[in-house]
C-alpha cells in the first residue's frame, strides 16, 4: 500500500509540469542579469520590430524578436518575471495571512466575531476588484510596494471566505468537542485542532492567489498604474504589444503566453500540493 | 458518600422556549454503569453533553444542579469547571470517524492531553498510552501510534478512543452510543472491551444508547427517557423482568429477537404515546423555571 501511494505521488504530472514551469520562470527571474541575452532597456531603432528567430529577417541574439523601440522581447520578459514573482509572493502571502487569520477567527469563534468579519467581507466584495485596485494605486502612488499592498488589501477576502467555511465545519467535528471536554483553551483548540486541518486549503489558495496577483499586476501595468514605466513588466509589454499588433504580433503574444502559463501553473501547483498534503485525500 | 454523578431536576430549553430536558434527575454511583435509553431526540445525548459542559450554544439550562463527586458544577467559575470536567470525566464518542483529528498522528493526539492538560512528562504519557493500547488489545501499538486516523479501521479507531478515554483515569465516562457507527461484529468486541476496562478501572459510565440489547449486556441500572422526561428508572434485571411504565414495556416489545425477528417487531403503541404526551403536557403546565 505504501508503494502504491509513493508511485501515485511520484506520477503526478500536474505537479511536475506546473512546478517545472514555475521553477524555470523563477530561476530565470532570479538570474535575469546573467541569462538575458540583451539589456532589456536598450533601445535601437535600427532593430525595431524584429521577428522571432524562425521568421525571415530575424537577428541572432534576439530570439523572440524586438518591440517598436528595438528592445529585445525575451530579455524584457525575463526581467518582467522578477516583478511578477516579487508581487506574486509578497502580495499573495500578505493577503493569505490577513484573510486566513480573520477567516479562522470568524469560522471557529462564530458569534459576534463572525458577524463583524463577515459583514466587512460582504462590503469588501461589493467593490469591483480591478477598479478598486486602480483606485488604491492611484491613491497610494505607483510603485512596487503600493501594488503589493493594493492586491493584499483587495484579495484577503478570498482567503477569509474559504477558511471561514472550513473552520466552521471543522469546529463542529467531534475531535474539537473532545478537546473542549479535555479542557483545552479556545485559542489552543483553534491553533492545534482546527488550523492543521484547514492548512491544505490555505496552501492551495495561496498558490492560486499568486497567479491572481500576477494577473492583477499585469492589469495595473497595462493601464500604466504599476511600477515606473521604465522597468519592464509583463503587463506593460502586453500594453505596448497591443499598439503594434498588426505590425508585430509577437510583442503581444509571447508575454500573453508567459502570463497564462504562469497563472495556470500557480493554480495547478496549488491543487496538486493540496492533494498531496491533505491526509485524507492522500 | 456522594454519587459520582448527581443530576438534580435538570431542565434545558431551546431558544423558542421548547423544553428539551424536563426536570431530569439521575445519579450514577462510583463504578456503576448506568444506561440511558430512549428514542432519537429524547435528549439522551443532551444529558451527556450537559454533564461534559459542551451543550450547543442554542440550548440553555434553566434549572437544576449537576454534581460530580459532590462538587456542584454550577457553583464553580468557568475555568474551575473546565478543569474539573477535564480531570474527572472523559467521552467515548459515537462516531470514531470524526472524533480523531485527521491531520495529527494517533500517538501525538493521545499523549497530548496527558502532557498538556494534566502536566505529565512525555515519557510517562507515552508509557501510559502503550499500556492502554495493550488493554484494548491493539497488537501493534508502534504502527498505530504512528498512523493517521484515516489509516485505521473504524473498530481500531474506536479502540483508540476507548484507550484515550481511560488513559487519564477519569472517575466518570460518558459513552455516547459508542457502538452505533460500527459493524455488528465489531460492536460486540467493542462492548466487551468497554465492559472489561470499566471493571478493571472501576470507572463509572453513563452509557447513552437506543439499543436495549446493549443495555442488557453492559449496565447495572437503566434510565428510560422520552422527550426529555425521565420515564422509568430501575435495576437492569428488574426493568427487563417487570417494566413498570407502559412506554418501557412497549420499548422492550419493540426490540427484535433472534428467535422470531419479524413477528416481534412492533412499533410503540399509539395509545402509549398519547398517554405520555398527556403526562408531559400536564407537567409542562405546572412547570415554572426554578420551581420544578
Amino acid at each position: 500500500m505504501d508503494e502504491a501511494r509513493i508511485a501515485r505521488r511520484g506520477l503526478s504530472p500536474r505537479l511536475w509540469l506546473a512546478g517545472g514551469w514555475l521553477l524555470l520562470a523563477l530561476l530565470a527571474a532570479i538570474f535575469a542579469p546573467l541569462i538575458a541575452p540583451q539589456d532589456p532597456l536598450a533601445q535601437d531603432l535600427m532593430l525595431e520590430r524584429l521577428p522571432p528567430f524562425w521568421l525571415d529577417g530575424a537577428e541572432p541574439g534576439y530570439w523572440l524578436g524586438t518591440d517598436s523601440l528595438g528592445r529585445d522581447l525575451l530579455s524584457r520578459l525575463i526581467f518582467g518575471g522578477r516583478i511578477a514573482f516579487i508581487v506574486a509572493f509578497a502580495a499573495a502571502t500578505s493577503a493569505c495571512l490577513i484573510g486566513s487569520a480573520l477567516g479562522l477567527i470568524a469560522g471557529y469563534f462564530g458569534g459576534w466575531a463572525d458577524r463583524i468579519i463577515s459583514r466587512i467581507v460582504d462590503v469588501w466584495m461589493a467593490f469591483p476588484p480591478v477598479l478598486f485596485a486602480i483606485l488604491l494605486v492611484a491613491v497610494l502612488g505607483t510603485g512596487l510596494s503600493s501594488v503589493i499592498l493594493a492586491i493584499a488589501i483587495i484579495d484577503w477576502t478570498r482567503f477569509c471566505r474559504v477558511i471561514r467555511a472550513e473552520a466552521m465545519s471543522q469546529a463542529r467535528m467531534d475531535y474539537v468537542e473532545s478537546a473542549r471536554i479535555a479542557g483545552y483553551g479556545r485559542i489552543g483548540i483553534m491553533l492545534r485542532e482546527v488550523l492543521p486541518n484547514v492548512l491544505p486549503s490555505v496552501v492551495a489558495l495561496l498558490s492560486l492567489e499568486m497567479g491572481i496577483a500576477v494577473i492583477v499586476e499585469a492589469i495595473l501595468s497595462f493601464v500604466n498604474l504599476s511600477i515606473s514605466t521604465d522597468d519592464p513588466t509583463w503587463g506593460s509589454i502586453i500594453a505596448e504589444g497591443r499598439l503594434s499588433i498588426h505590425q508585430a504580433w509577437w510583442v503581444l503574444v509571447f508575454p500573453l503566453i508567459t502570463l497564462i502559463l504562469t497563472v495556470l501553473s500557480f493554480s495547478q501547483f496549488g491543487e496538486a500540493l493540496k492533494a498531496r498534503f491533505d491526509p485524507v485525500l492522500r | 458518600m456522594s454519587a459520582c454523578l448527581d443530576i438534580r431536576r435538570l431542565s434545558a430549553v431551546l431558544p423558542n422556549g421548547q423544553r428539551v430536558l424536563r426536570s431530569v434527575s439521575l445519579a450514577v454511583q462510583a463504578g456503576e454503569v448506568r444506561a440511558l435509553v430512549g428514542e432519537s431526540g429524547a435528549g439522551k445525548t443532551m444529558i451527556g453533553k450537559a454533564v461534559l459542559g459542551v451543550l450547543p450554544k442554542s440550548v440553555r439550562v434553566v434549572e437544576g444542579e449537576m454534581l460530580i463527586e459532590g462538587e456542584d458544577l454550577g457553583r464553580l467559575d468557568a475555568k474551575a469547571r473546565r478543569n474539573l470536567i477535564g480531570a474527572r470525566t472523559a467521552l467515548i464518542p459515537q462516531d470514531p470517524l470524526t472524533a480523531l483529528n485527521p491531520s495529527r498522528r494517533i500517538g501525538a493526539q493521545m499523549t497530548d492531553r496527558l502532557v498538556r492538560i494534566l502536566g505529565w512528562s512525555g515519557e510517562r504519557a507515552d508509557k501510559r498510552i502503550r499500556q492502554l493500547l495493550d488493554e484494548v488489545q491493539i497488537r501493534d501499538p508502534e504502527r498505530v501510534l504512528k498512523s493517521y486516523p484515516h489509516e485505521l479501521s473504524g473498530g481500531m479507531r474506536q479502540r483508540v478512543l476507548i484507550a484515550a478515554a481511560f488513559a487519564a483515569e477519569p472517575r466518570l465516562i460518558v459513552a455516547d452510543e459508542p457502538t452505533t457507527a460500527l459493524d455488528v461484529t465489531v460492536q460486540k468486541q467493542i462492548l466487551r472491551l468497554i465492559a472489561q476496562l470499566q471493571r478493571d478501572h472501576g470507572t463509572a459510565i453513563l452509557f447513552v444508547t437506543h439499543d436495549l440489547g446493549v443495555v442488557a449486556k453492559i449496565s447495572q441500572k437503566v434510565s428510560v427517557l422520552y422527550a426529555g422526561k425521565m420515564v422509568e428508572e430501575a435495576e437492569t434485571a428488574a426493568l427487563f423482568a417487570a417494566p413498570q411504565h407502559p412506554y418501557t414495556r412497549a420499548l422492550i416489545a419493540a426490540t427484535p429477537r433472534y428467535t422470531d425477528p419479524y413477528a416481534s417487531l412492533k412499533p410503540v403503541d399509539e395509545s402509549v404515546l398519547a398517554g405520555l404526551a398527556a403526562e408531559i403536557a400536564a407537567a409542562d403546565k405546572e412547570w415554572r423555571p426554578g420551581h420544578g
